[in-house]
C-alpha cells in the first residue's frame, strides 16, 4: 500500500516543473504546454485523495478539469495562431505593446 | 511488492519526462516527452482504481490535446524557432522560484491531515465498475456542473473558430515595427490558374 504522501509529493514535483516551464520558456505554445503539466499534477492529486478518502468527488473534479483543459488548449492555441498571423512570432518578448 | 516498484518507475518517468519537456529546445520533442508523461499518468490512474479517467486521459489528453499542439507547432515556423534561445533572459529566477515553491510544498506535506471519508470505498467502486459509479455521480450529484461543462466546450468551440479563422478580405497583418523581412508577406488573394 503506497502512502498518500508519495502521491502528493509526486504531484507537487510535477506542478513545480510546470511552474518552472511556464516561467522560463519563451515560446507561447510551450507555456501553454507547461500549464497542461500543472493541470495534470492537480488531477493526480485529486484522484489520489479521492482513492484514499473513499469518495468519487475527486474523480468528478478531474473529469471537469480535463474538460476545461481541452477548452483551454483550444482557446489558447487559437490565440497563438492569431498572434502568429499578426506578428510572425510566438515569443513572449515580442508582445510588448502595452509596455510604457 | 510489485505495486511500489511500479509506482516508483512511473514517478521517475513522469518527473524525467517533465524536466525533458520544459528543457528540450525543439518543441516537437517536448510534446513527445509530454506524451510519454501522459501515458504514465494514465498508468497511475489505473493503480488508483480510476479506469475511466485513465481511458479519458489517453483519449483526450494524449489523443486530442497533444495532436492539437503538434498541429499548431507545425503551423508556426520551427526552423526559425530552433535558431533562437528557448528560454527567457532571467531563466535562473524562474527556476529558483519553482524550486522554492517545491521546497515549500514538501515542507508543508507532513502537516497534511485527511478529512472525513466518503461513501465509495474501493471495494464498492470495483464491484459497481468505475465507469458506472462515476457516471451515476455525474448524472445525479453533479448534473448542473456537467451541463455547464458542455456549455464551456461549446464556448471553446465557437471561440476557437473565431480566433483561428482569418477574416475575409483582411490583409496578412504584420506590424511595421518588427523590421524583419525574412518572411515575405503572403501575396493577398493570389488567383489560382484555371486549367
Amino acid at each position: 500500500m503506497i502512502p498518500l504522501h508519495w502521491y502528493i509529493g509526486l504531484a507537487s514535483a510535477l506542478f513545480c516543473i510546470g511552474v518552472c516551464g511556464f516561467l522560463t520558456r519563451r515560446n507561447l505554445i510551450m507555456m501553454l504546454l507547461s500549464a497542461e503539466l500543472m493541470l495534470n499534477a492537480v488531477n493526480l492529486n485529486l484522484v489520489a485523495m479521492s482513492y484514499y478518502l473513499e469518495s468519487l468527488r475527486g474523480h468528478a473534479f478531474t473529469f471537469f478539469i480535463i474538460t476545461v483543459a481541452a477548452a483551454e488548449a483550444a482557446i489558447g492555441l487559437g490565440i497563438a495562431i492569431a498572434l502568429y498571423q499578426h506578428r510572425r512570432s510566438v515569443h513572449t518578448d515580442s508582445f510588448t505593446d502595452l509596455k510604457g | 511488492m510489485f505495486i511500489p516498484i511500479y509506482f516508483w518507475y512511473s514517478a521517475f518517468v513522469i518527473v524525467l519526462c517533465g524536466i525533458l519537456a520544459i528543457s528540450l529546445r525543439n518543441p516537437v520533442h517536448s510534446v513527445l516527452a509530454v506524451l510519454v508523461l501522459f501515458f504514465h499518468m494514465a498508468g497511475l490512474y489505473l493503480l488508483l482504481q480510476a479506469e475511466f479517467l485513465a481511458a479519458v486521459q489517453i483519449i483526450v489528453y494524449a489523443g486530442a490535446i497533444l495532436v492539437l499542439y503538434l498541429f499548431v507547432l507545425f503551423l508556426v515556423n520551427l526552423k526559425e524557432e530552433l535558431k533562437l534561445s528557448a528560454f527567457v533572459p532571467g531563466v535562473w529566477l524562474g527556476r529558483s522560484i519553482a524550486a522554492g515553491l517545491f521546497a515549500l510544498l514538501i515542507w508543508m506535506l507532513p502537516s497534511f491531515t485527511s478529512g472525513v471519508k466518503g461513501n465509495w470505498p474501493s471495494a464498492a467502486v470495483s464491484q459497481a465498475g468505475h465507469t458506472k459509479a462515476l457516471g451515476g455521480e455525474l448524472f445525479t450529484t453533479y448534473l448542473i456542473p456537467f451541463e455547464i461543462a458542455g456549455l464551456i466546450l461549446l464556448v471553446a468551440l465557437v471561440g476557437g473558430l473565431v480566433l483561428a479563422a482569418r477574416v475575409e478580405g483582411e490583409q496578412s497583418g504584420r506590424s511595421g515595427k518588427s523590421g524583419q523581412d525574412e518572411h515575405p508577406a503572403l501575396p493577398p488573394h493570389q488567383e489560382e490558374v484555371q486549367p
